[in-house]
Parts: structure tokens; C-alpha cells; sequence
């Protein structure tokens, strides 16, 4: 047993490190560290930069772009990533309809949609909660009627990430609805600027406009953008499910942000002392600290048992997603808190002097108790483990 | 980077493993903890001849030479069967500070008896007092007549009933709870002078209140340099901290599975009791608690071979949080889940909690090593 890298493991380290050190755009970074909204055109320059050097897509098979590093060598460059404060990467393309369609799309499905992935020349967005289906997902509503060559798409999704900015929409939809309702659910592509689709912004609580309702009124589909068969939506979806829950950790950026939070807690005084000497403070950070210790060591153990067995990720991963977002959300509570009264502002009125980072924290805070409800929330992710692990 | 196990450690491990299953039934245990000695010199026996007393020590005094980690499936094993005899004590404590700090002749002397299951130790280090202070020290060592004459009183020494030999910490200069001023002695139980007060631990262990009036000891009883103990053990106390963690880990990932059988045959409302959504969150949460100790554990045993010691001492504190936390989390839950059976002295699981109960705070509860893990961490570590 051996937890240190290896020689090897540390030179790969080391390049992706030396590379995000010099090709990061220092906007970009900043923008991160601040907890500042993104906007399309950050998010594009980010993708960009990276399908430039061939390292958006890692985890593709090579014939497509991908890199073949190993399981250890992804999780190190998703690690540095997040410890160097990279834009995220819209996983919506990379990592959910690209999958998909390596594993049921046809040849020229591939060939159509994972170029433009690839490039970021397709913004995409995800398909597929509704109003009356969110953790039970398989209630969804939203019909899609065969017609000759096409299908005619009516209904609702909501919390759709990043629908104002998407030229592209993958969507589960109803073409049966008799009989086992897994089986009337089929997998659509949907273009974005099809005649009626109309998309409506949900501002959260922190102000963010980052989901969406995106209305369908008889919407007509070619059937060739049909992944997989009709009916068998299910089961791609399940196939997501898995990927989705990946590179949910984010080890490599809470473990930034536990740094930035020492820093601002040795900043605020208690007492006439730095915060981080208070006991009270400390033991609640300490405790996150080892969480965190403790997750990177899983996360790597899960890791090398999916190198050794060659399957892909089970429900382990539910866990990974578990602890990861209870951290992240230990950590912005922290931080808001470390903040004090300075926790209060929020917006400038005018062109003032203004702290926009400690005016971040409670934003930030507001806006992450969403990571323990979105890609399965975490009851949902227990329940996942009680049955696949557990067998309860 | 990996996890992989070497042959010889899985050979290990499972050979133990299957020992146990046959050997060491929760009513086997039972007749041993309600024995006189609290132990048996059989299973003790059993475990020289597999040759688990010598794994850490030098292949010259019969060990082989060994990695804490290999120590660490021993201690899991022994965790989950719930093991009374002193290997802890033994392997981790005694043995490590021999190990150390010992000059040829005590190390020929000792180890090799150690290993073969013919002498036993005991640390006699805690005072009443000093709570997790380890450079507390009130005992006193005068030189005398060529050697050393000790004085004091040692508080809740494990296993020191059993022990040939005691190691015992005594101060030749400074006040009781200076760094400087603390030498190490190794003492015959039997020595004229010493007192012992056995007792039954609440885990079903054996440990004693031991007073020393001036006993005398020769020269060379002293264990490494005079006066400069507190940096040995530190050392010794940090291993066997990290190998108590792999004992818990053992010890719940039983609770874990005995927990989650009884969730599945226990039926109430005419349905598995597995089945109710509000036991099988906590279950998971559990397993979880789990999978994160031992990855700490993991990680503690790692580093009390090869770190220097602050780095040392930081990932046995971060490991010792971790697994206390977990110790509460699942030993409550486990006997929870069980409902009134898990009260019981009938079922292994009262057992296994009381003994994860101990290990939680054994060298520092989690509140003791949150301080030390800060401390390490202003010191750079």
C-alpha cells in the first residue's frame, strides 16, 4: 500500500499543473476565487482553450478525442483543475450527451453531435426534470407523438441548468403512455431553436439566473434525433446516472477554498484574535478538514478498486457525492460565518467602494445548498446505496 | 499510488481471520474474559506460532520486520473478533518502545521472547491526573546506588496484570509535566516495591492501578536516554494510535454487518425492518462512517512509518478524529438499529460498542486531538 503518488502519477502532476499555471487566463481565475457568475462567453474561452489542447474531453475513447490517461491520471487533472480555480466545463455535452451517445448513438449521431461537443461550437443543456417529477423521475409527462419522420413534443422541464445559453437540449419524454412507465420514456435531442420552445429564467435565492423552465408547445423533432430505441430512454438514463455522480468530490477545490477560508478566519478578529485561534471555530473547520483527508484517501480507494475489477463506477460513487457536498457546504457556511456582519452586503447601489468578496459568502452560501439536491439529491443517492450496496 | 496488498499479507489476514472464525466464538470470548487472567495463554500461543507477535520486529529477534501496515491488517482482524489479549499493548506499545529505544542487550533480551509469546509488557505510563498529557510524568526516579529508585503511581496500565515486565515512565529532573526530565524503566512485575490492583475494564480487557515505593532498579533497566523519554513516546504512542484505528475500523465494520443482517431478518409491521426508508439512511450512514475511518486509518498507518514527526503527528490526529467520530457514530447506531437486543450482554454488538466506546477516547478523544492537529498545523506540519 502506497498513498503517495508515484514518480510517475507526480510528473503528470506536475505538467498539468505547470500547464494550468500558464494557460489559465487570470480573469478567469479570479472570477472563480471571487465567487463571481460566469458568464457564456468565460465559459466558452475556457472550453476552447482546452479542446485547443486536446484536454477537454479526457475521459472520450482516443478516436474521438479523448486523452487515455488512466482513472488516477483524470482524477489528478479534475483535481488540479479545481485546485488551480478553472471555469467549470459545462458537463451537459462532455459528460452527459457524449456518453450517451458513444454508448447508444448511431454512427452518424456520433459523427453529427460529438465534434461540435468537442469544439464548443454546441452549447447543451439537460432535459430532464418536470414540475410533477423530480426525484421520482420516471412520473414525467412531457409527450413526444410520432408523426411520419417526426416527433411532436409538448410539455415542461424545469430546473434546467444553463437553458438560456444552450443551442442544444437532451430530453426524456413520454412516447407510451400504457403499460410500465420506464418503458414508455424515450431519449430526444432537441434543437433549441425549434418553433416552440420558449425558455423562462428562475432566479434563485442568491440572485443567480442559472436554471430555467423551457416550455415545449407541439415542438417538432426529427425522429433520427431519437438516441437508443423508442421506449428505452430508461435505461440510457440509468446508464447517466453513474457518470453523473463522477467528479462530484471536488476535492481538488475544497481543499482551495479551505485555504481561502483560513485565510479570511485569520483575518477577522475574536476578542482581539485571529478567528482561526478561537477553539469553537477551529474544531468545526478542523472536522471539515478531515472529512475532506478523509474523502480524497476514498475517492482513491474507489478508484483503485475500479481499476482492479475494470467495472464501471457502482454506487459507491452515491457516497463520493454524499460527503462531497456536504463539505462544500460545511465550507461556504464557514465561510459566510467567518464573514461576520460583513456577511450582510450583498449588491453595491452605485459605483461605491465595496467588499465584493466578503459580500460573496452569503450569495454563495444560498446558492450551494443546491448541491445536495440537484444530480440526485442526497436522500435519493441513500437510497441508491441501501439498495445496489446494501441489498435492503 | 495503491492499495494493493502484498501475498504475505493477505496470507496473514486471512489465516487470522479464519482462526478466529473457528477459535473465537463471542461464548469462546466470554469463558476467556470470566477467566482468572482475563486471557488466554492458548489463543496467545496460536498467535506466536502464526507469528503475528514478531510482524513489525526485526527478522535478527524473529520478527519480519514488517510495516505498520501489515500490523494494520492484524489489527483489523483482531478488531472485528473483538480480541481480548494484550497484542495491542504488546505489538504496538511495548514492544515499539523496545523496538526504539532499546540497546542490543535489552532488545536480545526482550524481543525474541515477545515474539516467540514467553514475555509480555505493559506500559505503565498514565497517572491520575494527566489525563492525555503525555510529558505528565509525577513518578519520580532517583539515581541511586548505580541505578534508579522509583516512586509514584500509575493509573489504568492495560494488560498490566499479564505483563513480565513493565515499562515505566519516571522523571529524573523537572516539574510533573515538563518535556525534559522523563526516562523510561523497565521493571519486573514481581520487583519488591510494586504494588498492582488488577481490574476488569468496561470492554472486557484487564488493566491495573500500579503504585511503586521505592523500587530499585540496576542500570541498565533504563530504556533509551535519561531524562529524553517524551520524543520515544510520542513515537510509540502515535503507532499505536494508528494501529487502535485499524482496530476500530475492524470493530465496526462488524457492527456494520451485524447491524445490517438484523435489519434484514428482524421483522415488525410483517416487513423486513430493513425496508423502512428511516433505517436504511442511517445504515448508510453508517457504512459511510466506515469508509471514511478507514481510509484515515489507512493513512495513519501509512505515516507513523516514514513521516517526520510533525507530519506524523498531524495525519494520527486527523486519523484519531475521524475514527472517534465514527466509533460514537456507529457503536450508538449499531445498538440502536438492534433495538432492545442490542442491549444486551447476549449479542456481540453490546460488546463491540463498549469496546468502540474505550477506543474513542484511548490517547486522546476527538476534542483532545482537534487541539493537537491544530497545534501541529501552526507548527507547519
Amino acid at each position: 500500500m502506497d498513498l503517495n503518488y508515484s514518480p510517475d502519477e507526480l510528473t503528470f502532476r506536475d505538467e498539468v499543473r505547470g500547464w494550468l499555471k500558464s494557460n489559465l487566463p487570470a480573469d478567469l481565475r479570479a472570477k472563480m476565487e471571487g465567487y463571481q457568475e460566469l458568464s457564456k462567453d468565460d465559459l466558452l474561452r475556457w472550453h476552447r482553450t482546452l479542446a485547443k489542447k486536446g484536454w477537454v474531453a479526457p475521459d472520450w475513447p482516443k478516436e474521438w478525442g479523448g486523452t487515455d490517461w488512466n482513472l488516477v491520471q483524470r482524477y489528478i487533472w479534475e483535481e488540479e483543475c479545481g485546485f488551480a480555480a478553472t471555469p467549470p466545463l459545462i458537463p451537459f455535452g462532455l459528460r452527459m450527451c457524449a456518453p450517451v451517445l458513444l454508448q447508444f448513438g448511431t454512427d452518424a449521431q456520433k459523427k453529427k453531435y460529438l465534434p461540435r461537443i468537442f469544439q464548443g461550437e454546441d452549447f447543451w443543456c439537460q432535459g430532464y426534470s418536470e414540475p410533477g417529477s423530480g426525484s421520482d423521475l420516471a412520473s414525467l409527462k412531457t409527450r413526444a407523438v410520432r408523426q411520419d419522420d417526426h416527433y411532436v413534443v409538448t410539455g415542461q422541464k424545469i430546473w434546467t441548468t444553463m437553458a438560456q445559453h444552450a443551442d442544444w437540449i437532451f430530453c426524456l419524454v413520454r412516447t407510451d403512455g400504457t403499460g410500465k412507465r420506464q418503458d414508455g420514456i424515450s431519449f430526444l435531442l432537441i434543437d433549441m431553436k425549434s418553433p416552440g420552445i420558449s425558455v423562462r429564467p428562475i432566479v434563485l435565492m442568491d440572485g443567480s439566473k442559472e436554471v430555467n423552465e423551457v416550455f415545449f408547445d407541439e415542438v417538432k423533432v426529427p425522429a433520427e434525433n431519437l438516441v437508443h430505441e423508442e421506449g428505452k430512454g430508461w435505461t440510457v438514463a440509468k446508464y447517466l446516472l453513474g457518470y453523473e455522480r463522477m467528479g462530484t468530490g471536488r476535492i481538488g477545490a475544497s481543499k482551495r477554498e479551505l485555504a481561502k477560508l483560513k485565510e479570511l478566519a485569520g483575518e477577522q478578529l475574536k476578542d482581539g484574535r485571529p478567528l482561526m485561534e478561537d477553539a469553537r471555530f477551529r474544531d468545526r473547520l478542523t472536522r471539515v478538514e478531515v472529512e475532506l483527508m478523509a474523502l480524497e484517501i476514498t475517492n482513491l480507494r474507489f478508484l483503485d478498486q475500479m481499476r482492479r475489477s475494470g467495472r464501471p463506477p457502482g454506487a459507491d460513487v452515491s457516497m463520493l457525492k454524499i460527503k462531497g457536498t456536504e463539505i462544500q457546504q460545511a465550507i461556504t457556511e464557514l465561510m459566510m460565518q467567518a464573514a461576520g456582519p460583513l456577511a450582510q452586503a450583498f449588491r453595491p447601489v452605485d459605483a461605491m467602494d465595496f467588499d465584493h468578496f466578503t459580500a460573496r459568502l452569503a450569495p454563495r452560501y444560498c446558492n450551494l445548498r443546491k448541491a445536495t439536491i440537484y444530480a440526485g439529491s442526497n436522500e435519493i443517492q441513500r437510497n441508491i446505496i441501501a439498495k445496489a450496496t446494501l441489498g435492503l | 499510488m495503491n492499495f494493493d496488498l502484498s501475498e504475505e499479507q493477505q496470507l496473514l489476514a486471512d489465516s487470522l481471520k479464519r482462526y478466529l472464525t473457528n477459535e473465537y466464538s463471542i461464548d469462546a470470548r466470554a469463558k476467556i474474559v470470566d477467566s482468572p487472567s482475563g486471557w488466554s495463554e492458548t489463543v496467545w500461543a496460536a498467535f506466536a506460532e502464526m507469528g503475528l507477535l514478531g510482524v513489525p520486529f526485526a527478522e535478527e529477534h524473529g520478527g519480519f520486520g514488517g510495516t505498520a501496515v501489515d500490523v494494520m491488517l492484524v489489527m483489523e482482524a483482531l478488531g472485528e473478533g473483538l480480541v481480548v489479549e494484550p497484542y495491542w499493548v504488546n505489538v504496538g506499545l511495548g514492544g515499539r518502545l523496545i523496538a526504539r529505544a532499546g540497546s542490543e542487550a535489552q532488545q536480545k533480551r526482550i524481543l525474541p521472547a515477545l515474539i516467540q509469546g514467553k514475555h509480555r509488557l505493559a506500559f505503565a505510563h498514565t497517572e491520575r491526573s494527566a489525563r492525555y498529557d503525555l510529558a505528565h510524568v509525577g513518578t519520580r526516579a532517583k539515581r541511586a546506588g548505580g541505578g534508579f529508585t522509583l516512586n509514584g503511581e500509575k493509573r489504568a496500565v492495560l494488560h498490566g496484570g499479564s505483563a513480565d515486565t513493565l515499562i515505566v515512565s519516571g522523571r529524573t529532573a523537572g516539574k510533573d509535566t515538563d518535556a525534559a526530565g522523563i526516562g523510561l524503566f523497565l521493571v519486573d512485575r514481581g520487583a519488591k516495591g510494586v504494588t498492582l490492583k488488577e481490574y476488569r475494564t468496561i470492554d472486557e480487557l484487564r488493566a491495573a492501578d500500579v503504585w511503586l515505593a521505592d523500587v530499585t532498579v540496576p542500570a541498565d533497566a533504563l530504556l533509551g536516554e535519561e531524562g529524553r523519554a517524551l520524543p520515544l513516546i510520542e513515537d510509540a504512542a502515535d503507532y499505536a494510535t494508528a494501529l487502535l484505528c485499524a482496530e476500530a475500523v475492524g470493530a465496526i465494520r462488524y457492527a456494520n454487518e451485524a447491524t445490517l443482517e438484523y435489519l434484514k431478518t428482524r421483522r415488525q409491521f410483517g416487513v423486513p425492518i430493513g425496508s423502512f426508508q428511516a433505517l436504511q439512511h442511517r445504515m448508510v450512514d453508517m457504512v459511510i462512517s466506515y469508509e471514511q475511518a478507514r481510509s484515515m486509518a489507512c493513512l495513519a498507518c501509512v505515516k507513523v512509518d516514514s513521516a517526520p514527526p510533525a507530519e506524523r503527528t498531524h495525519a494520527v490526529s486527523a486519523a484519531k478524529i475521524k475514527v472517534a467520530d465514527a466509533c460514537r457514530h456507529v457503536s450508538q447506531e449499531a445498538v440502536q438499529l438492534h433495538g432492545g437486543m442490542g442491549m444486551t450482554e447476549e449479542l456481540k454488538i453490546s460488546h463491540t460498542f463498549r469496546r468502540l466506546t474505550m477506543i474513542a477516547q484511548l490517547f486522546g478523544d476527538a476534542e483532545h486531538h482537534l487541539e493537537r492537529f491544530a497545534a501541529s498545523d501552526r507548527g507547519g506540519a
